[in-house]
């Protein structure tokens, strides 16, 4: 007899994608199973084009399967209204994106309240929240400056902080350190880190093997399809910096 | 030599390669310049037929009247003055009542000889000239007041017949006729609240039977007016020969055919204000929509301006291949304006009723193919300088980049936005992206809606008081046609605007949209807030138009013409408030489907493509 405690916090199954037709077709997803549980990160690795965006794009229903189920804390995601797939998004979903994507013209604090307030919670709430994620992040002292003011790694540590903004079921961060500097993904892998020991699901799409080393499980993917999949001993805290080579 | 190769090619290349964007520049300074040149050529249209009159009836170069015969002496002298050559005349006139079928109007009854005089000899429309019991009616009355040759009428109670319509040079068609009977005269609508003479005739038209016919109808001698028309040596002198003191006691009053001739197009005067003001108007709104268009497209040309930088194009290279590009499509639309307002003209021209010849053979001088032009340009230049120069300064590696331009931000307006429901906490945000996109949508309907106030003004002066400012009622049609022509012009570019503007603020925004739905927003939450995002300047614009603008512009109107503010009627504050609403619904239909389509587009593609 199943609980909610064993309920995967994500659950994929035959998950299909594909674009084009005829001979132009192509199978960016074909045929994925995955379960991801409460608090587990998991990474999944794999060489450009091989469909691990399109997968978390899935999984976090941005875009729709060709075929196959998700389950989003036991409840099917893929045959959802827009709107619905929208509210879903608000509150269980939070995005973290290589390009960051945050709002040029909002400051740091605003792109973090952003969240919350489309979420319907009051301004004062949503405001109180996003100081507190900033403060979580190390941001505190820049939260009144533009995006443009800030460095890569700060963007960054911005974008996973409204991520965090609605208190998601579960993360998922595609690419994060893509466009950061050494110095930055350290600074953004300790932060996955202390989500991680929070308790925070995550799901880390990367080819950067540093990245992947820091998960409970690392999945292989390649031309649509899981090649491979390891579970770690629980991820490297404590010593993030010098497994990933990134300290002296 | 080679440079300007270059500039021509590449502004032409581009223009091919948009074409449709091409069209809708095309088209927003076309309106502009076809009701422009419809201003400019319309009163040298109503001349003509004033002229040809004249020529045709060999109208006087002056007309002297006396009040009564003791003041016969002042034309018999004035026949023989200096520079006179020829004159026809004295002939009787006297003040009645004409009646026909049911209807009763003033007239003034001129006695003429059967044979044809050498000054002054009407040219019959229709039917014969004068005989005893015949009467001939002047053009332009026999159409208002419904006569045609054959009809029975009656002349202080006495029957005649129509004999004929004529037309004739010596005075303003009806229902600008001079005055030429002792009892005054009072064209347009009879003034409130003034004790007017019994006798005075309102709005009268013009008839002549015979000399004979016309002492019988005097009720005395008395009765009885003069009028006489003189040709001078030199037509040109005739104002002077009108301002000079002849010095017989003011017995002989003067009218020069300058004066009837600028009596005889003051309706074309008037069209031609109010089309000139609509040009303006159009010139305004073309400028509003064509910045946002020109904005919207040099936006996307951000990576060929980084190409043509990189490839050494200094800044003023590539503003000048922006700018000529605009350039180019101005100079078509001057020439196309200009052919469509000329051809457009004899449409609006005053009715031919009462003159000579089609009014519809206007000519294109070459002032007004500078003027159409010049505004045309300076429109596109206008439109095109803040973009082009923003472009040719940006960096070149940012261009090459492709990268969009920041959007500003308004502080106070993004604290404002967090304590609205969604939809319009995205709205104000979109809004304040772009604050001079924004200030263009305002204006652009407080034009339309200045113009929507004039014209319900207009319309209700001409519905409710008929034969105001002395228009007949083929005038009040002429009118009609002007109003209708500035309405449809006016709601069509001001549509267009709404459209086009929606459409940038989609495109600018895609990145924007996409990332609030990957938040949360809901496609509906994103479609609504595009829209409402011109929808609430829509609202501040229609406000201001119908609350400010309209009365301003109609205050302009009056102080260019010297009308009567008092007598036109107001809109009422529901007549407005319809505006106001009429105006938000329109843009909010206008803008549904782009902003439909805005609010649906691919997430992830967007998202992605900032990537590339």
């Amino acid at each position: 007899m199943s609980n909610a405690a064993d309920t995967p916090v994500l659950r994929a199954r035959g998950l299909r994608k594909a674009y084009g037709k005829g001979e132009g077709l192509v199978r960016a997803v074909d045929g994925v199973d995955l379960d991801i549980a409460a608090g587990e990160t998991v990474a999944i690795m794999g060489p450009s084009g091989c469909g691990k965006s399109t997968l978390l794009h899935l999984l976090g229903g941005l875009d729709r399967p060709s075929a196959g189920e998700v389950l989003l804390h036991g409840r099917r995601i893929d045959d959802i209204s827009e709107k619905a797939l929208a509210r879903m998004r608000r509150t269980a979903v939070g995005f973290v994106f290589q390009s960051f994507h945050l709002m040029e013209e909002l400051t740091a604090i605003e792109n973090v309240e952003l969240s919350a307030l489309l979420a319907g919670r009051s301004p004062r709430a949503a405001r109180r929240r996003a100081a507190d994620l900033l403060d979580q992040v190390g941001l505190a002292d820049r939260a009144r400056f533009l995006p443009a003011a800030l460095s890569g790694g700060q963007r960054q540590r911005v974008a996973v902080a409204r991520a965090l903004s609605n208190e998601p079921l579960v993360v998922l961060a595609d690419e994060p350190t893509g466009n950061l500097d050494s110095a930055a993904t350290l600074d953004v892998l300790q932060l996955f880190e202390s989500l991680h020991k929070s308790g925070q699901t995550l799901v880390i799409v990367t080819h950067d093997a540093r990245i992947a080393a820091t998960a409970d499980r690392l999945i292989s993917m390649r031309d649509g399809v899981f090649v491979d999949e390891t579970r770690l001993t629980g991820g490297t805290t404590g010593q993030l910096g010098a497994l990933a080579g990134l300290e002296d | 030599m080679g440079r300007i190769v270059l500039v021509c090619r590449l502004a032409v290349r581009d223009l091919r390669r948009r074409r449709t964007e091409a069209v809708l520049l095309l088209l927003a300074v076309m309106a502009a310049t076809t009701t422009l040149t419809l201003g400019l050529v319309l009163r040298d249209a109503a001349s003509t037929p004033y002229q040809n009159t004249r020529a045709a009836t060999n109208g006087p170069d002056v007309v002297a009247g006396a009040w009564r015969s003791s003041e016969l002496f002042a034309l018999e002298e004035l026949a023989g003055a200096p520079g006179v050559t020829d004159h026809s005349g004295p002939y009787p006139v006297i003040a009645a009542k004409l009646q026909a079928a049911g209807r009763t109007s003033d007239v003034q009854v001129m006695g003429r000889d059967a044979a044809p005089a050498r000054v002054d000899q009407p040219e019959l429309v229709h039917g014969a000239w004068v005989s005893d019991g015949g009467a001939v009616v002047e053009a332009a009355f026999a159409t208002a007041f419904g006569v045609r040759v054959g009809d029975a009428v009656t002349l202080n109670g006495r029957p005649f017949r129509v004999a004929g319509v004529a037309v004739t040079a010596a005075m303003p068609p009806y229902p600008e006729s001079s005055c030429l009977v002792r009892t005054g005269c009072i064209n347009g609508p009879m003034p409130d609240g003034e004790d007017l003479p019994a006798a005075l005739l309102h709005n009268p038209g013009l008839v002549w039977l015979t000399q004979a016919d016309v002492r019988s109808l005097a009720p005395d001698p008395d009765a009885v007016s003069y009028v006489m028309n003189l040709k001078l040596a030199d037509p040109q002198q005739a104002q002077a020969f009108s301002d000079t003191d002849h010095g017989y006691g003011g017995a002989a009053r003067i009218q020069s055919w300058p004066e009837i001739l600028a009596e005889a197009t003051v309706l074309a005067r008037d069209s031609q204000i109010l089309l000139l003001i609509g040009a303006w108007l159009l010139g305004l709104l073309a400028v509003a929509g064509l910045s946002v268009l020109v904005g919207g497209r040099i936006a996307d040309q951000t990576r060929r301006v980084g190409l043509l930088k990189a490839a050494g194009g200094t800044p003023s290279l590539v503003a000048a291949v922006l700018l000529a590009e605009y350039v180019l499509v101005a100079v078509i639309a001057a020439a196309a304006g200009l052919a469509v307002g000329s051809l457009a003209a004899p449409l609006l021209a005053e009715s031919s009723a009462g003159l000579i010849g089609s009014a519809g053979t206007p000519s294109i001088t070459m002032s007004t193919i500078g003027v159409v032009t010049a505004v045309a340009v300076a429109v596109a230049v206008v439109a095109t300088a803040v973009p082009a120069v923003r472009a040719a300064r940006s960096s070149t590696v940012n261009a090459l980049n492709d990268s969009p331009r920041p959007p500003r931000r308004i502080g106070w307006l993004i604290a404002i936005s967090a304590r609205l429901p969604v939809p319009m906490l995205l709205a104000v945000r979109i809004a304040a992206r772009r604050p001079r996109r924004i200030v263009l949508g305002v204006v652009s309907i407080a034009v339309t809606v200045s113009g929507v106030y004039v014209l319900l003004v207009l319309d209700a002066f001409l519905t409710t008081q008929p034969l105001a400012g002395g228009y007949g009622e083929a005038q009040v049609a002429v009118l009609r046609h002007i109003l209708l022509v500035w309405t449809v012009i006016l709601l069509s570019l001001a549509a267009v605007n709404a459209i086009v503007i929606t459409w940038a603020t989609v495109l600018d925004n895609r990145h924007s949209s996409a990332l609030a739905r990957a938040l949360g927003a809901t496609p509906r939450e994103v479609s609504t807030a595009l829209a409402a995002a011109q929808v609430l300047p829509a609202l501040a614009g229609a406000l201001v138009g119908a609350f400010a603008g309209g009365f301003a512009l109609f205050g302009a109107i009056n102080a260019i013409t010297g009308g009567d503010r008092d007598r036109a009627t107001l809109p009422s504050l529901w007549q407005l408030l319809v505006v106001v609403l009429a105006t938000v619904v329109m843009v909010a239909v206008l803008t549904a489907v782009p902003a439909l389509l805005g609010g649906r587009r691919t997430v992830t593609e967007t998202l992605q493509a900032e990537l590339a």
